[in-house]
């Protein structure tokens, strides 16, 4: 294997890692500031992936042919604060009227609400069982060094993807919003008799993770040029699978985790003289030898610092 | 009193009358297939087009029973489909079944209509040992078997002077049948494949899979499987720089195909056994009678052999009453029965003889049979898209 091709699987793996990082965020999340993991984050991308393909209908329905610049600014946006709310809604509704309860409680709950959103998508979206062409908005062009093909798209969308983790860097570390998270995040009951408002930052906490899963959802439809219903089952089991390899709780572990991930299907499809339909098998397997060698994720949150 | 006499009894006896010509005996037939997950189109479209054939019947005045069709979604999973036939065929009022668009779900559930006695026509799923594979008389299907059409397949693509074949199918009973006969006519017929990959069902992306093809330079990527991995592998190919033309089998033939690709979806072939519908005198009416049931979802391709199966079951019940043995010995006997399909015959194996496979391409968003698209006349090629 010469060093062009190996640079494009890098290029490939290197995508497919961003899309996971911005899914495995979200359980990381979720799961610093109130300890639940919510299993409808695979959902929650497809729905996002969905909301931007109906607001890039309803855009050129409306308003005839759109800039396409403008339509991915506007589907973007869009589907991000759908999600956003959506994230918030259930966090307010399912989360933490049971955040109490045993833990399992929410993992069942949202597991069932991850069916209700799929199944939804299905029946009431037009013909939703079937795979839906996703709009090709970004310029179709790509350069050509040797045998390595840089495809225009794939660039932008891996800078929105980077733009977007580091974003959430500097929101976490940066920000009030961020201080607030990662207060709630150390000492729910501390924090609030500092004056910190518990169910608001809890909330924020929500919709963000869910924002970034529709970011990720329209990554996914803008690199593929295809979305389905089904799409958040793997989607959710890989981002979580990732999220847990980097410890759970903490942000960069789940982007190191999603990175990983894809770097071993990668393998697992390229280099290993095994069938490739075991490509998946060899990147479960080796996350179960990780967390059999690291239980608490490679960078496991110290009990005094999460997020 | 006397008077009033011949009066009250001409009227019992006409509400008598009228109450058994409305009081038919209940029928009850089980229709199973996806009606959820990644091939719900498939299923909807079976079913659709098993109830109209219920319906039809229910209207017809001639018929002795009123049909009941019970609905069962077997998702296309083994386990749930082994669940469903076991509801329908522990139902003793269920006298048959049109069952299975799935092959790995078919292959699951033929034990236990044996072991209940309940006969099954299949409408859909395409491998071989569905019927094959066992000695049991209640297994029938009007569908052919990929063994038919991958030898078509293999011959008609060398005989268009492709040489190099990349191989991608999903690693289900149906993705590695149609790799195995494939692989097999492809190699008499002088072809040479380049590379096989099998994939997983719901795989998401292929980057891997098709950068290495890529490298491996074949004319034609043959997939074996069915519509939304489909759908997902050809798109992919457009965006990795893949150029080469998308072959596909009887699993891709649908509307969602076309609809998932858009533009992306012309020069795609793919091959079905039996006529399509509209060019049969049954299939036009069974189209028409179609659209004047105003469905949402449309027959797909299988539709017509999921009505022709219900339609046949529907016959042998009228022959021979509600009577689960006596149904299936007539469906043994089917010998050039009509149907929206053409003529139906089973063999030992309860296995339609479908001789004819029709070679299908996709021209301006449409499946058209090949011999009456601009590819065959010359005007478009497969190669130069």
């Amino acid at each position: 294997m010469d060093l062009a091709l190996l640079a494009q699987h890098a290029l490939n793996g290197a995508m497919l890692g961003v899309i996971y990082a911005l899914v495995a965020v979200g359980f990381t999340l979720f799961f610093g500031v109130l300890d639940v993991i919510k299993f409808s984050h695979g959902d929650v991308v497809m729905l996002g992936a969905f909301t931007g393909l109906a607001t890039s209908i309803g855009l050129s329905s409306a308003f005839g042919s759109v800039p396409p610049w403008i339509a991915v600014i506007v589907i973007t946006l869009t589907a991000v604060a759908a999600m956003a709310l959506v994230g918030a809604l259930m966090a307010k509704f399912l989360v933490l009227p049971l955040h109490k309860a045993p833990t399992l409680n929410v993992l069942l709950i949202t597991l069932m609400a991850g069916t209700v959103i799929r199944e939804s998508v299905r029946l009431f979206y037009p013909q939703g069982s079937n795979p839906k062409p996703f709009p090709r908005l970004l310029p179709d062009g790509a350069v050509n060094l040797g045998r390595l093909t840089l495809r225009f798209d794939s660039a932008i969308l891996l800078a929105i993807g980077v733009i977007a983790i580091v974003g959430v860097h500097l929101l976490i570390t940066r920000t009030r919003l961020g201080l607030a998270i990662r207060a709630v995040a150390q000492d729910p009951e501390t924090a609030s008799a500092m004056g910190i408002p518990f169910q608001a930052t809890v909330l924020a906490t929500f919709a963000l993770g869910s924002g970034l899963a529709a970011l990720a959802g329209v990554v996914n439809g803008l690199y593929y040029s295809e979305v389905n219903f089904s799409m958040g089952l793997l989607l959710g089991a890989i981002g979580f699978s990732a999220a847990v390899i980097g410890g759970l709780g903490n942000v960069y572990g789940a982007i190191l985790g999603g990175f990983i991930f894809a770097a071993l299907q990668t393998i697992g499809a390229v280099a290993l003289p095994i069938a490739s339909a075991y490509k998946d098998v060899f990147a479960f397997g080796a996350v179960i030898a990780l967390m059999a060698w690291k239980p608490a994720g490679l960078l496991a949150e110290r009990s005094a610092e999460r997020v | 009193m006397s008077k009033r006499l011949p009066y009250v009894i001409a009227t019992a006896l006409l509400a008598s009358l009228s109450l058994i010509a409305h009081a038919r005996e209940t029928v009850k037939i089980a229709f199973i297939g996806p009606l959820t997950g990644g091939v719900a189109a498939n299923g909807l479209g079976g079913r659709n087009s098993a109830e109209l054939a219920v319906k039809l019947r229910n209207a017809d005045p001639k018929a002795k029973y009123h049909y009941e069709l019970l609905v069962l979604d077997d998702e296309c999973k083994p386990n749930v489909g082994v669940q469903v036939a076991t509801k329908a065929a522990a139902d003793n009022d269920v006298i048959a079944g049109i069952t299975h668009y799935c092959s790995t779900v078919a292959m699951g559930t033929v034990d236990v209509y044996h072991r209940f006695g309940l006969p099954v026509i299949v409408w859909g799923a395409v491998l071989p040992d569905i019927t094959y594979g066992n000695n049991y008389k209640e297994i029938h299907r009007v569908n052919g078997t990929m063994i038919n059409q991958n030898e078509v397949a293999a011959k008609f693509m060398t005989g268009l002077k492709f040489k190099r074949w990349a191989i991608i199918h999903d690693t289900t009973d149906y993705g590695k049948g149609h790799d195995k006969y494939f692989s097999e006519f492809l190699k008499k017929d002088g072809g040479q494949i380049v590379g096989d990959f099998g994939v997983t069902a719901d795989q998401q992306d292929f980057s891997a899979e098709l950068t290495r093809i890529k490298e491996l330079k074949p004319d034609v990527i043959y997939f074996g499987g069915i519509t939304p991995l489909g759908v997902r592998i050809r798109s992919q190919m457009d965006k990795f720089g893949v150029k080469a033309v998308f072959e596909g089998t009887s699993g891709i033939i649908s509307d969602a195909f076309i609809e998932g690709l858009g533009p992306l979806a012309e020069g795609v072939v793919a091959f079905r056994e039996g006529a399509p519908a509209d060019k049969l005198p049954g299939g036009k009416m069974f189209l028409k009678e179609y659209a004047a049931a105003n469905y949402s979802d449309p027959p797909e391709a299988y539709g017509p052999f999921a009505f022709a199966a219900t339609n046949l079951v529907i016959d042998a019940i009228e022959q021979v009453g509600p009577n689960r043995k006596k149904v299936r010995k007539v469906l043994d006997r089917t010998k050039d029965h009509d149907s929206v399909v053409g003529k139906i015959t089973f063999d030992d194996h309860g296995q339609n003889s479908v001789p004819l496979i029709t070679k299908f391409v996709v021209q301006d968003g449409k499946w058209v049979v090949w011999e009456d698209s601009e590819y065959a006349s010359g005007k478009r090629s497969l190669t130069g898209r």
